[in-house]
């Protein structure tokens, strides 16, 4: 039996790397806050480096609760973004080498947005990560967790309901 | 120096209110309207323009703290417990961001506040928000 030689491993890294700054770089508030994305394989953890515009009460101090809450907002449409690019990518439909001349996507549409604040976001790094519990043609629900020096000890919960664009082609709602 | 000068100046204080470009319109009696103008560091979809669902979270959460405070409890500071919002449409580009939030009920430790969001046209809210606010006594 004759099998294809698997990609060569810096041939599949800086296609997935490519495809992720696209995704994540061409959206201004995630850059004006400062939010990076880890990969490792599909997984994606939002990091938001410390800086002094995001502090909300200079008395205590602590991030502004809307930092907290915009975070885990762009890390939810960015998971969901993601899987859907994944998917294509890995599927061979689009290609990552391409990706800065096309068009960019349709992002899911936030429908409602909830957030738990349990403690205090601390003047320091803060990290965050989101499961996709529903993915429908229609309709998503993401659920998100940040947390800063003990990923037991989240500072803050969200679960995000979205609008999912419509297929490329496919008359607007 | 009248009351909303004094808030004013107090919101100016906070670095991310103010990195957001942030202004008090009015605050008093448990109510506050603060605004954000439109900026394109905000947007979050490119493609339209629009801005970022959590720029105007942060300015609903900013509200909604800020008519905690103007509360006639007098509240010696507050936190946010939690924060629900419904958007309603996407905010039309180039537009002003109102955010108008009531506290209408505390108990002894616990705010409860309604907040809505427009841009221009103020017959239709961009979005709207529930939220329940820490609330510290003054130590007497």
């Amino acid at each position: 039996m004759n099998r294809p030689k698997p990609e060569p491993v810096h041939v599949i890294k800086s296609r997935r790397e490519a495809a992720l700054s696209w995704l994540t770089g061409g959206v201004p508030y995630i850059q004006y806050l400062g939010i990076q994305f880890d990969r490792r394989g599909d997984e994606l953890t939002a990091v938001l480096p410390f800086d002094d515009k995001l502090i909300g009460n200079p008395m205590l101090p602590a991030l502004h609760g809307g930092v907290t809450a915009a975070f885990l907002e762009v890390t939810a449409i960015i998971e969901l973004a993601w899987s859907t690019l994944w998917e294509d990518m890995e599927a061979g439909r689009i290609d990552p080498a391409k990706l800065a001349e096309s068009q960019f996507p349709a992002l899911p549409k936030t429908i409602d947005f909830t957030v738990d604040y349990l403690r205090t976001g601390l003047p320091r790094d803060a990290y965050a990560r989101a499961r996709v519990n529903r993915f429908g043609r229609r309709y998503a629900s993401v659920h998100v967790e940040a947390w800063q020096d003990n990923r037991e000890r989240p500072f803050a919960l969200g679960s995000v309901h979205f609008l999912m664009p419509p297929p490329p082609g496919a008359p607007a709602e | 120096m009248d009351r909303l000068q004094q808030a004013r100046d107090f919101m100016q204080a906070l670095p991310h209110a103010r990195a957001l470009g942030m202004v008090l319109q009015d605050m008093g009696a448990g109510r506050a309207v603060v605004t954000m103008d439109y900026d394109a560091r905000f947007i979050g979809d490119p493609v339209t323009g629009v801005l970022h669902g959590g720029a105007i979270s942060a300015l609903m959460d900013t509200a909604s703290g800020a008519s905690v405070m103007s509360h006639p409890e007098a509240p010696a500071s507050t936190a946010t417990l939690d924060l629900r919002i419904d958007y309603m449409r996407p905010a039309t580009p180039r537009q002003r961001i109102t955010a108008r939030a009531e506290c209408y009920h505390v108990t002894r430790s616990v705010a409860f506040i309604r907040v809505t969001a427009t841009d221009h046209d103020e017959t239709r809210p961009v979005a709207t928000g529930t939220a329940t606010f820490t609330l510290e006594r003054p130590i007497p």
